[in-house]
């Protein structure tokens, strides 16, 4: 029995421990903005964070976040009101949107540790995450746009929420 | 549904909506003239509806893979309807002929829809108006709009649009012919960033794509396909597999030969390879199950398919005399032999490369009491269906195919195989189920960009003129026909600018199946023939920039059938150089510009690169500083965010494809994964800035014209900043890659 935290919800599995943790979120406990792109870790739309730092969720088995708290997509805030995600609705990242959650959850990740990155910051904290329409610089601008607004502080919960599940 | 003002002239019809509403629907036929389908009924179809509180619905009938289709299809009623945008609802329907053409490829959205569905708005504005005129007893002509409300100035009047719905549904419906569209210069939502309607369900996670649909009492597929094409399972270890945790079938399911050896895959696909499919209650049980399974094979006629040959064969055969003549202008041979020219010969070679979207194919199948409901992200959902009813011998009445978002397109999912996979997996087992592909099986199993070879040689004479080209393309087909979407065209540019030109062709078998990649054809042939016009305009000793104007100036007169308007390409093309500041900056050793034009889908696009190349230990190193874009798509850019975003993405794209390749070992695909078949990083992403012409012509597609040119682009740059030509793709092959 894998006991973890899933969004700030303690949860229970006991089936397979080498199931990858995309598949647990994903078809087990109905949480389907983490997404399937390469299952090896080379893609980076599976990102979710495990204690907070950004792990890639198709190579991670569930086993691995036993007794430890997973935060996804759905999890960052209750109605896309985080600003990494109020950046990206503002200036329109996404094509497809298929990469768009592992994007979010790489630049909440970076944005936690380094609330005022710079370009080449970006570039190195998001170089996993892959983009097949190429909406990268509509990403990095975003990410620069969720700084400003963290920092100017225009939602009083941004401070916090940007931290992710860090215990 | 109530029947009003039905007219022969009009392919508008409008009907009362429950609650009071008003609906206004289209006539498929009228539209039917710029679709491919044919034989679709004439049955209203309601397109627009007014409900009493006055939100508009519109449907946008494309498939939606990241083109912003949902929000342009709907900008071109809601301007001429005049309605504030916030009072939009987009909705998105079901595959169904009643619409219309459904189809995403081609860059075909925005010529296909631009008059009908602007007309569209327009009508029903038309009658809402009308419907005040007489509940006021004016003129209609004293009446106007302002968003989502009708005015009397002169008597200080005013009806929303909910208010006046009703009645407006028992208005004559215009005839479109006589309806007066706005002028541009009124527009307040086309031209204008509209945030894709499903942008905050992208951001909060929300199950939006194929591959999140749950239907209850799902099962979850696998599909473990022949790796050689045509291949066919002899036997498998189904029992073994069946006694597998999770597992509740484990079957062969039988291939379909295809129609002929190439088919046109879009609408001939046979459907089926053959294969083992795994159902389990979980897709991690059905793949776990998947590792254990063993399948010995019959792998049939291409089983000993493999590049280097297919490389070898092709050197042979162009030397050889060639298989057909496409296109004979003049007499090439005779402007080679001139002694007043400079003669310059080059081959060029290109891999088959893979559409690799990020989301892997999947579908959604339920088949129950003789029914079939299908979930699927495809580009061609109507196609898909007619297929889906060949394959499983049923009626297109029976099948249902809901839209769903599909995570990229590229041309992918103009291809339906995996919708007859799901289908007859869920009827085999007699439940609905998921299948969804692995990302091996995906870049394995494609309907690949096709690869090929050309062999070109052309003439220059003294003053800088090209007089003589010519190509011998070796590619795979087999007689007079090509590969899909792996043809030449005796139509394309530089053919008519050139007075001696000749198209050859010579092709050979081949196994695995082919299709349009983004851009088809073009996404690669840009980059061969702007190469070469370079190696041509260094032999001339003429800026390529000046090289190019003059080409293009000598070029046949605009309107001529079937050519491209030069003086439209030649707007773009100074114009890049304008804003790039091309000619104008001496760069040090190992950095330059280089140029590339192309037209396709309607489009006319010039693109200017801005690279440094550094050479460490035998690596050579891009760096593309960056990238200036000019593009003509008519007289609008319908959502100026949502374009200037896919034209920066299709910069990225065509970056990538600069390093990709599929090769065949064995019959099969070797490459199975993004480290094997690389994307662009952000970090190697450079500024592209994009510029405009507006021209006076009807607006066109951009989901493909704005790819090809960038690959010649950074080549010729290359070749200014290094002296290196790259004749090869990918050009890892020359030991280039990207900073």
């Amino acid at each position: 029995m894998i006991k973890l935290k899933v969004n700030g919800a303690q949860r229970q599995f006991d089936g397979d421990p080498e199931m990858p943790l995309l598949w647990y979120l994903r078809d087990e406990i109905n949480l389907k903005g983490t997404k399937f792109g390469c299952g090896m870790s080379l893609c980076g739309a599976c990102t979710v964070h495990l204690n907070g730092q950004p792990i890639r969720s198709c190579s991670t088995p569930v086993s691995a976040a036993a007794n430890k708290s997973v935060t996804t997509i759905e999890g960052i805030s209750p109605d896309g009101s985080h600003p990494v995600q109020v950046a990206w609705q503002d200036l329109d990242v996404p094509q497809c949107g298929y990469c768009q959650a592992g994007q979010i959850m790489s630049a909440c990740a970076l944005l936690a540790k380094n609330p005022k990155p710079t370009d080449a910051d970006i570039d190195s904290a998001m170089n996993g995450n892959l983009c097949r329409c190429g909406t990268y610089l509509r990403v990095r601008a975003a990410i620069h746009k969720a700084s400003e607004l963290t920092a100017s502080n225009n939602t009083p919960k941004a401070a916090s929420s940007a931290k992710g599940d860090r215990k | 549904m109530t029947k009003t003002n039905l007219t022969r002239r009009s392919f508008l019809r409008a009907s009362a909506l429950a609650g009071g509403g008003f609906m206004l629907g289209l006539y498929p036929k009228a539209v039917e003239i710029l679709a491919q389908r044919q034989q679709v009924p004439l049955t209203p179809t309601d397109f627009v509806s007014i409900a009493a509180n006055g939100t508009v619905s519109i449907v946008s009938r494309n498939p939606e893979t990241g083109q912003h289709s949902l929000n342009m299809l709907a900008m071109l009623v809601a301007d001429e309807l005049d309605v504030d945008w916030k009072n939009v609802k987009i909705i998105r329907p079901d595959a169904d002929t009643k619409y219309g053409p459904q189809f995403t490829g081609g860059s075909t959205a925005t010529p296909t829809n631009w008059e009908p569905m602007r007309q569209m708005g327009a009508a029903s504005r038309h009658m809402l108006i009308a419907a005040a005129a007489q509940t006021w007893g004016v003129a209609a002509s004293e009446c106007s709009t302002t968003p989502g409300r009708v005015l009397h100035t002169a008597s200080k009047r005013s009806a929303t649009y909910g208010e006046l719905a009703a009645k407006a549904v028992a208005m004559p419906v215009p005839d479109v012919k006589t309806l007066k569209l706005k002028d541009p210069k009124d527009y307040k939502i086309i031209g204008t960033t509209t945030h894709d309607v499903e942008n905050k369900d992208i951001v909060t996670g929300k199950p939006l794509f194929g591959i999140d649909v749950t239907v209850p009492g799902m099962l979850y597929a696998v599909f473990h396909k022949t790796p050689v094409p045509g291949g066919k399972v002899v036997s498998a270890n189904l029992d073994a597999i069946k006694a597998m945790k999770g597992v509740k079938a484990a079957f062969v399911v039988e291939g379909r030969p295809r129609p002929s050896s190439f088919p046109n895959f879009l609408n001939d696909d046979p459907g089926l390879e053959s294969g083992v499919a795994i159902v389990a209650t979980s897709w991690w049980g059905a793949k776990s199950a998947r590792e254990k399974l063993e399948v010995k094979w019959d792998e049939g006629k291409w089983a000993t398919a493999n590049s280097v040959d297919i490389a070898k064969k092709a050197d042979e055969l162009s030397k050889q005399p060639a298989g057909r003549t496409l296109r004979k202008d003049g007499d090439v041979e005779a402007a080679f032999k001139r002694s007043d020219v400079k003669v310059v010969e080059s081959a060029y070679v290109f891999p088959f490369i893979s559409h690799a979207p990020l989301e892997p194919m999947n579908c959604t199948a339920h088949f129950k009491d003789g029914k079939l409901e299908i979930w699927s992200t495809s580009q061609t959902p109507q196609i898909g269906k007619t297929i889906v009813s060949r394959v499983m011998g049923m009626p297109e009445k029976d099948i249902t195919v809901h839209m769903i978002r599909g995570g990229g397109g590229f041309g992918r999912r103009l291809y339906n195989e995996y919708m007859c996979e799901a289908a007859v997996i869920s009827k085999t087992v007699g439940a609905p189920v998921k299948l969804l592909w692995t990302r091996e099986d995906d870049m394995q199993h494609d309907y690949y960009r096709s690869g090929g070879f050309q062999y070109l040689k052309a003439a220059v004479d003294s003053a800088g003129k090209v007089v003589g080209w010519h190509n011998h393309f070796v590619g795979y087909g087999e007689g007079q026909t090509f590969t899909h979407a792996g043809e030449v065209n005796g139509n394309e540019f530089p053919s008519r600018f050139i007075p001696n030109f000749q198209l050859d062709a010579s092709v050979m078998p081949l196994g695995i199946k082919t299709g349009a990649l983004r851009a088809p054809r073009s996404n690669v042939y840009a980059w061969v023939y702007q190469s070469f016009l370079d190696e041509l305009a260094h032999a001339a000793g003429k800026d390529p920039v000046q090289f190019r104007l003059e080409l293009l100036a000598a070029g046949p007169p605009a309107g001529t059938q079937g050519v491209m308007n030069a003086q439209r390409m030649i707007d773009v093309v100074k114009l890049v150089a304008e804003k790039s500041g091309w000619g104008k900056q001496k760069f040090p050793q190992g950095r330059a510009l280089g140029i590339g034009f192309h037209f396709s889908h309607l489009g006319y696009f010039a693109e200017v690169a801005d690279v440094t190349v550094t050479t460490v230990a035998d690596k050579k190193k891009i760096k593309v500083n960056k990238v200036w874009v000019a593009g003509d798509i008519g007289s609008q850019v319908i959502n100026l965010g949502a374009s200037e975003n896919l034209t920066q993405g299709a910069i990225v794209d065509g970056m990538s494809e600069m390093l990709q390749e599929i090769t065949l070992k064995n019959g099969r695909v070797v490459q199975e994964n993004y480290h094997q078949h690389p994307l662009v990083k952000m970090s190697q992403t450079p500024p592209i800035e994009v510029h405009w012409i507006k021209s006076n012509n009807s607006p066109t597609g951009l989901g493909e014209p704005a790819l090809p040119p960038i690959l010649p682009a950074i080549a010729n740059a290359v070749f200014t900043a290094t002296g290196e030509r790259i004749r090869t793709m990918p050009m890892t092959k020359q030991g280039f890659s990207f900073a």
